[in-house]
């Protein structure tokens, strides 16, 4: 990545049973995004822990993506939900902290939606390049 | 009526599931798990089967593939399920317990444990097919994968045989490949197709027989064979003119590195001979080629003039064989081959296809005067004098210029002789021959040709003389004749006296015939030193000569032939050499080796009705003709005569192909495949097994979208059928979830569904109702809106049947708050309007009014049908079927057939939904596991692995081994690179690129560098670890390392192929992803399942039909069973139910009415309950308390009188039952003529039945307890209830009136029979609204007045009712919450109680160990409740077979040190897997329980849970390595 052109890093915790499937099918179907995620696979939305959100955030990544089951679908009955209040009450407490909360992204992609996962990559990179980079890194290099 | 499994001599522990459906995939797992070895065979490439297919369930919308894609892996990675794809049943013999099955496989084409899945093969294949995964709406190619997520993770190649054109063909081309691949503009890949089986495209192009055209299917349909040779031309032409476009590899068959370097002499450099010499080369034998002329090519050269095949183009062919290393000498006359054989020669081989050279001359009077010639001197010495030179003397060349020439001869080189004259000058040239013009055997076009070139014709004569003055030739003195043919060689005619004439001429070519000069095979050369008669000696199959080592072929041993013939005697004198010098090297003279022949595949022959049929979906062209120099000008030079096809007609002409094969056989598939896994040759085959017990499940196909023409289906292009809709709703369907019109993409706003398409229709013979249709439409509709919110879809139906659970209130809310119109109605017809694409629907209310509307688009909801095949399967089995063709079950038998041993389930015994499917699969694996029970685990395979290494005090030392994946990953990511930069990472000691890290020699790989090398952590970067992890973990395992010191880096799906345009940024983030990996990988800590002892006695819960089914089912699989009835009798429910629907209601071919009564049913279940020692039985007994869990429970309980009592099990089956509702409107319990149905049927059947006296006139009221706002679910059975006893009344009094009130009729699957029965009988059915009830008062005379709004336009109607019978509905248990809470399982929003997934889990409960069954689940038949309750025993069994449990191992854990207690995760845990140990003052995990979501390590607010595998530390080395 050239210096020249902000390129975010974004981080994506993705459920095993949905959205990390979701995102194997966007490569089976040869769909292209942007190469500015890197993945990390969860059993569930529900184990997102707040901290897996913030560490990233405060060490200099520019956004933090949540990919979960659609509501009713988990595959843990309910973890989608706990996913959801969590990063609800999250978003308020990253405004308090000065951090903004559109650097976190929680989303539902199924299985089946392979499309949907590459267009959210493709967002969230373009609206975090609108967004510019985390000042949290800026700061720590200073 | 299957018998105890103790009483058979011999049972066979394994089970042949027959369809791989969501059904067959559930009776496979749960035998699978319960100790049996499973057969999954399915007539498709992919198990899945139908709702694979889906994009949404009911009533959850939830992502059909999310929930099903663990099931599909789940079965695809179970040891003890083989699948068995492209199979289907041909026969069966033997008896239940223990039959011999013969199953018949299709061939794959594709090896699945070599298939990666990669998909290079499909970008590869030239043939596009309709995907039927998609409806049609889209396509794939011929090599295919049913849908992205299937398994077998692997493609397959549809075929339906060999082409005619390449069966016909002496050497196997593959016209149909070339022809695919020149219409798809790939002239290069045809080129290579082409040369795959030839040698000599150029001349093939031009001069072959070409037996392929004659065969070609496009002629049987009568428009002109494919102009296939000429495509070849246009190929070799193409390749010629764009030499740099060609590939640089040659052909891929054939090839074997197997060290072959043996010295061959080929005597010949004819098409035979150079053949030979190019197969031999490129095997790697060294191959010298003698050719006795100046020039190469024999017959191909010297025989045939250039006007017809130029020089050049034999020169290329030549060359390009002897490019492959081949040594050539001309001018080099072998005059003893047998001299070149070693040791006195150079050689290991010798073939001699030396050609037949020979002219043969006709005896008679002046044959040896000098002006009479034979046409193969004269062509030879025509072709070698100056190949350019047109008219005109040359060196060498016989001079004719101005002269009057006369051939003899009727054939091709006649022909061709008298050709060359024309050109050479002469002033007149003539032929005569024996046959007459029609028989002769040129081609009648060439003869034409001839002629226009002014040939002069005299057939039908015999020659007696060439008359001659001063030894001249004057003339050939010739007589007529009438020819018949010829006898032993000689020619049978008679002369016509008076037909003597003399051709007059001055110089005569005998071209009569041609023979070899074999003089090279002298003494044991051809007599094989036993003395010859002249003739060589010469093993047709082989080709082996009389020598070791000599081998004869083409012409000279054949006689004249075609190239083609002769092309086809080269290939076999290779593959006879190579085979003989393998053996030679092998040992000891072995001769000759019998050749291995190929196969033969089956011919895939297109009818001529066939044919024509297919013409229509391709080019309507008229086969292309070339570009033909007129006669008048060619006859000037030897420029050839026919032009090339250009590109546009070469194309075009393609196109015509019908595609007999399917797969065309090009091989562009497996030259793409670098895995290896494509096999052409592969062969159907038969195999038998051995199973105990066939469970069917082949499922449903919808019924054709024209099954009613006047819906317009396939005549308008925006109506669709259901299964079409809802592809085009899937994200993965052809329009990327996309609502769309297919006739312009555009978005419809109106869309109409019309329901009971082939379903409720005794016009088409559908009479039964497909029971889902209503529910599947709603689903659409409301997909469709949330896909488009613009959507307005409305449904046309007779009765919403939303009968199933939770299936109202989807209904309701899709009526009264998500924008679906429900238009009670009878569509009539469908229009298109004119002049747009507008459709107009036509239909009629339920008041006898006609309406019209206007939609954008049409869905029609067609039923189900059985599967294709089905009738045929079941007249195999001997199983019948009911008049519908669905699967005969008797009535109070679910799942069985008449044939003991085996069963059925899902929607081939009837139209059903997901959940009555696998509630059916697991019932009838039940049935069989039942039977089985006394082969339990005698089949089944447990894995054995080495002892695990301790690496506890060991470093970590992380071994990387990173993908190729063919070109998949390595055509993108620059593997090297990242296995360079993976060296330097921290703790990694080994790393190494593999070209499949999955193939089976890779294992094999890892394991030794994990040994080599020391590796205690693997890290494979790769594809997906959701399919591919566990073939990598076991693989660890088996070199000794704990399976979860594994990790995975997905640089395919989430990188290569993502990122394609890119290849610098797809390393640096495969660069990443390795990092990553390695970063957790170092902080991997090896995990164990652990181990709990299970208690093998079951607890069930109720004692009504389904828990005395399901102890019935689990005792008789030999587990010990409590079942506790809070009553003092057995029987619940069921003690109150008398009758069943009237046989002549049912759609059955035999008639089993004697099962059907309830009451004997009832008596049968108490009998055999009694008679089993294993069932215990507490009656007046409840549930007062629950302790432990699965495998561990105690369960207390407490009788009348208060004595209290404790039982152990291992798991628990609730089966609770249900209530019968009371009303608490309509006069019941306040005037004594208003009764519920129950008590209706009570008075009719019950004891008392005798006394009763029936009044005239009787109104039904349905829904008096269903389907309001205190009960918003409907109780299903009430409608068939109503039917039932009205049809039992109409039987005692036929004048009785009965009035139905009603708002649906739920008569759903077989049942809808008996509501058109009872309307038949007269029961007369009144529509009315929940807004709007009907209102009830006393009359006078003791009976009753309902007035009613009749709908839809609020008619007041009122009804005298000397009864008002009331369908109270079904009400849950009210001791169900209580007993919930006491095993911690949850309730519906109904009361009834939650299952762990209303799709895919019916049976369970989220907590393991827990079941349920019957009426406690939901309201259901007594046929429904006893599947349930066989279902809810197998899924019970699963656990109770095994000798102990074993805990997963990602489970949660806790850090007591940190834990304070707060209960945060016991509340937060969704599987009760949480508990406070207060004696020691922690939060535990009951490892039993977890299902390793990690939601409680989320929650804890002091970080002392953890999950095992994804530990914080573990995720945070990994969020720093990305982070960076």
């Amino acid at each position: 990545m050239s210096e020249s052109v902000f390129e975010p890093r974004i981080v994506a915790f993705l459920c095993n049973w949905c959205t990390y499937t979701g995102a194997d099918l966007a490569g089976t179907s040869r769909l292209q995004y942007p190469p500015n995620v890197r993945i990390i696979r969860l059993m569930c939305s529900g184990a997102v822990d707040v901290s897996y959100v913030l560490k990233p955030l405060l060490e200099g990544a520019d956004g933090v993506l949540i990919g979960g089951c659609h509501p009713g679908d988990c595959h843990y009955q309910e973890g989608n939900y706990k996913a959801r209040r969590r990063i609800a009450i999250l978003e308020e407490s990253l405004k308090g902290m000065g951090l903004d909360e559109r650097r976190v992204r929680l989303r539902w992609i199924s299985a089946s939606e392979g499309a949907l996962f590459a267009e959210t990559i493709r967002r969230f990179t373009d609206d975090l390049r609108q967004l510019g980079p985390n000042p949290v890194r800026t700061l720590w290099t200073m | 009526m299957n018998p105890d499994s103790s009483a058979l001599e011999h049972t066979v522990g394994a089970v042949l599931v027959v369809g791989a459906g969501i059904g067959g995939m559930q009776a496979a797992l749960d035998l699978a798990n319960s100790g049996f070895k499973v057969y999954l065979a399915d007539s498709g490439p992919a198990i899945g089967g139908t709702m694979a297919q889906l994009d949404k369930t009911f009533p959850t919308n939830d992502c059909a593939m999310c929930i099903m894609s663990p099931k599909l892996v789940e079965t695809g990675r179970h040891r003890n399920v083989e699948i068995m794809t492209l199979a289907e049943i041909e026969s069966i013999s033997g008896r239940a317990g223990d039959f011999r099955v013969r199953l018949r496989r299709q061939p794959r084409f594709v090896d699945t444990a070599k298939c990666t899945g990669c998909g290079d093969c499909a970008a590869a294949c030239p043939i596009s097919r309709p995907d039927e995964f998609n409806a049609g709406l889209s396509q794939r190619k011929a090599v295919y994968k049913r849908y992205p997520q299937a398994i077998p993770n692997a493609y397959a190649i549809e075929k339906r045989g060999e082409a005619p054109c390449r069966d016909a063909c002496p050497i196997g081309q593959r016209a149909m490949g070339y022809v695919a691949l020149v219409r798809a503009g790939r002239f290069a890949d045809a080129y290579r197709t082409i040369l795959e089986d030839n040698p000599f495209p150029a001349v093939c192009g031009r001069v072959c027989n070409h037996r392929c055209e004659e065969a070609c299917s496009r002629a049987a349909a009568g428009d002109g064979a494919v102009s296939i040779m000429r495509l070849k031309r246009f190929v070799s032409d193409w390749a010629a003119a764009h030499p740099d476009a060609l590939p640089a590899t040659g052909p891929a068959s054939n090839l074997s590195p197997a060290g072959a370097n043996g010295r061959v002499a080929v005597v010949g450099s004819g098409p035979a001979g150079l053949t030979c010499a190019a197969g031999l080369a490129r095997l790697g034998h060294r191959v010298t080629v003698f050719e006795a002329l100046p020039v190469a090519g024999g017959m191909m050269r010297v025989g045939i003039p250039a006007y017809r095949l130029p020089y050049a183009e034999v020169q290329r062919d030549v060359e390009r064989v002897l490019a492959l290393g081949v040594e050539l000498r001309l001018n080099a006359r072998v005059d003893d081959a047998a001299a070149l054989l070693a040791p006195s020669g150079d050689f290991d081989a010798v073939f001699v296809a030396v050609g037949a050279h020979a002219g043969v001359r006709l005896r008679i009077p002046g044959h040896d005067l000098p002006d009479v010639l034979l046409a193969t001197d004269f062509l030879r010495q025509v072709s070698l004098s100056d190949p350019g030179a047109a008219a005109g003397a040359a060196a060498g060349r016989p001079s004719i210029e101005s002269r009057r020439v006369l051939v003899l001869g009727g054939g091709n080189v006649a022909i061709d002789a008298a050709m060359t004259a024309v050109r050479l000058g002469a002033r007149w040239v003539g032929m005569s021959c024996l046959e007459c013009r029609a028989k002769m055997p040129a081609h009648d076009w060439e003869l034409r040709d001839a002629q226009e070139e002014g040939v002069a014709l005299f057939p039908a004569r015999t020659f007696k003389e060439i008359t001659q003055q001063d030894g001249r030739v004057t003339g050939v003195y010739t007589v007529g004749i009438d020819f018949r043919g010829f006898v032993d060689g000689r020619p049978d005619f008679d002369e016509l006296p008076g037909t003597e004439e003399t051709i007059p001429c001055d110089t005569v070519i005998f071209a009569i015939g041609q023979r070899p000069d074999l003089s090279l095979l002298r003494g044991p050369a051809q007599s094989g030193g036993a003395g010859g008669n002249g003739r060589p000696v010469w093993h047709a199959a082989t080709l082996a000569g009389a020598l070791p080592g000599l081998f004869l072929g083409g012409d000279a041993v054949t006689g004249t032939s075609f190239v083609v013939d002769a092309i086809a005697a080269g290939h076999r004198a290779a593959r006879s050499i190579a085979a003989y010098l393998q053996a030679r090297g092998a040992g000891p003279a072995i001769w000759p080796p019998a050749l291995a022949e190929r196969t033969p595949a089956p011919v895939a022959v297109l009818s001529a009705d066939e044919a024509r049929a297919q013409v229509v979906s391709r080019s309507q062209a008229a086969r292309a003709e070339p570009a033909r120099r007129p006669a008048a000008e060619r006859r000037r030079d030897f420029g050839e005569v026919e032009a090339g096809l250009s590109e546009a007609q070469a194309v075009e002409e393609a196109q015509r192909c019908l595609e007999c094969g399917i797969c065309s056989e090009c091989l562009q598939c497996q030259y793409a495949c670098r895995a290896g896994a494509i096999d052409h040759e592969q062969r159907e085959q038969v195999v038998e097994l051995n199973v105990g017990a066939l469970i069917l499940t082949p499922g449903l196909q919808t019924v054709r979208g024209d099954i009613r023409p006047e819906f317009g289906y396939g005549v308008y292009p925006n109506v669709v059928t259901s299964l079409e809709f809802e592809r085009m709703l899937s994200a993965s369907g052809p329009y990327a979830g996309q609502v769309q019109r297919p006739s312009d993409g555009a978005h419809p706003r109106k869309v109409a569904f019309i329901q009971c398409v082939g379903s409720r229709d005794l016009a088409c013979g559908q009479d039964y109702c497909s029971s889902i249709c209503c529910m599947y439409a709603t689903k659409e509709a409301l997909i469709a809106r949330e896909h488009d919110a613009h959507i307005e879809p409305s449904v046309f139906y007779m009765d919403i049947r939303a009968f199933g659970k939770g299936f109202e209130r989807y209904y309701q809310r899709a009526g009264d708050e998500q924008g679906v119109r429900y238009v009670r109605s009878m569509v009539s017809c469908v229009k298109q309007a004119p002049g747009s694409r507008a459709l107009r629907v036509l239909y009629a209310t339920p008041d006898g009014k006609s309406a019209e509307e206007t939609f954008d688009m049409v869905v029609l909801s067609v039923g189900l049908a059985p599967a294709p095949g089905t009738r045929e399967l079941a007249g195999r089995l001997g199983v019948s079927l009911n008049r519908f063709g669905f699967a005969e079950s008797p009535t109070y038998a679910p799942a069985e057939t008449n044939v003991p041993g085996i069963f059925v389930a899902g929607a081939f015994a009837a139209p059903k939904d997901i959940p009555e499917t696998v509630i059916e699969a697991s019932c009838a694996a039940a049935h069989a596991s039942r039977l089985l029970a006394a082969a339990r685990g005698t089949l089944t395979r447990e894995p054995s692995y080495p002892p695990e290494r301790d690496i506890s005090r060991e470093p970590p030392r992380v071994g990387v081994f990173v993908c190729h994946c063919g070109i998949n990953i390595g055509g993108v990511v620059k593997v090297p690179e990242v296995v360079e930069y993976a060296r330097g990472l921290p703790n990694v000691v080994y790393a190494e690129n593999n070209l499949y890290t999955c193939s089976q020699d890779t294992q094999e790989r890892i394991r030794q560098r994990i040994e080599e090398h020391g590796i205690n952590r693997v890290v494979v970067a790769s594809c997906t670890p959701r399919t591919h992890e566990p073939l990598f973990q076991d693989t660890i395992r088996q070199a000794g390392l704990n399976a979860h010191l594994f990790e995975m880096a997905n640089i395919r799906e989430q990188d290569s192929w993502v990122h394609r345009a890119d290849p610098d940024v797809a390393t640096a983030k495969a660069r990443d992803l390795v990092t990553m990996a390695v970063a957790k990988a170092g902080r991997l800590r090896p995990l164990y399942s652990q181990s709990l002892d299970m208690d093998h006695r079951a607890l069930v819960v109720g004692g009504g039909l389904a828990g005395l089914t399901a102890a019935l089912a689990i005792a008789g699989q030999g587990f010990a069973v409590s079942l506790v009835e809070r009553e003092d009798v057995l029987g619940g429910n069921l003690r109150h139910i008398y009758t069943a629907l009237p046989a002549t209601s049912l759609p059955l071919e035999s008639n089993d009415s004697s099962r059907s009564a309830p009451q004997a049913l009832l008596a049968s279940l108490v009998e055999r309950v009694s008679r089993e020692p294993r069932i215990h039985v507490y009656l007046g007994a409840q549930v007062i308390g629950v302790a432990g869990y699965v495998g561990q429970y105690r369960t207390t309980i407490r009788f009348h009188d208060g004595r209290t009592e404790e039982l152990g099990h291992g798991v628990a089956i609730l089966a609770t039952g249900a209530q019968p509702g009371t009303p608490h409107e309509y006069l019941y319990g306040q005037h004594p003529a208003v009764i519920t149905q129950r008590e209706l049927e009570e008075r009719l059947a019950g004891p008392a039945q005798d006394r009763l006296e029936l009044p005239g006139k009787i109104v039904m009221l349905q829904c008096a307890g269903s389907r309001d706002a205190e009960h918003p679910y409907c109780s299903r059975i009430c409608c068939t209830q109503a039917i039932k006893n009205a049809l039992a009344l109409k039987e005692r009094n036929a004048a009785t009136q009965i009035t139905v009130l009603y708002r649906d009729i739920r008569t759903y699957g077989f049942r809808e029979l008996a509501y058109r029965e009872a309307r038949a009988a007269g029961v007369r059915f009144l529509e009315y609204s929940e807004n709007d009830k009907p209102r009830v008062t006393p009359a006078p005379d003791g009976g009753l007045r309902v007035a009613v709004s009749l709908q839809p336009d609020g008619e007041q109607m009122t009804l005298d009712a000397g009864w008002l019978v009331l369908a109270a509905g079904i009400q849950p248990e009210p001791g169900n919450a209580a007993l919930g809470q006491m095993f911690k399982v949850p309730l519906s929003e109904d009361g009834f109680f939650l299952e762990a997934h209303a799709k895919l889990r019916p049976l369970d409960f989220a907590a393991d160990g827990l079941f349920l069954a019957g009426l406690a689940h939901s309201p259901r038949f007594i046929d429904e409740t006893i599947a349930q309750a066989n279902g809810a025993a197998i899924r019970a069994v699963t656990l109770l077979s095994r000798k102990q449990l074993q805990s997963a191992a990602l489970i949660a854990a806790v850090n007591p040190r940190l834990c304070a207690a707060c209960g945060i995760c016991v509340e937060t845990c969704p599987y009760s897997a949480r508990v406070i140990d207060e004696e020691k003052g922690y939060a535990r995990v009951l490892e039993a329980l977890c299902q390793g979501c990690g939601a409680c390590v989320a929650a804890c607010p002091n970080g002392a849970s953890y999950q095992r595998g994804f530990e914080f530390k573990q995720v945070f080395s990994m969020l720093e390595a990305a982070i960076g």
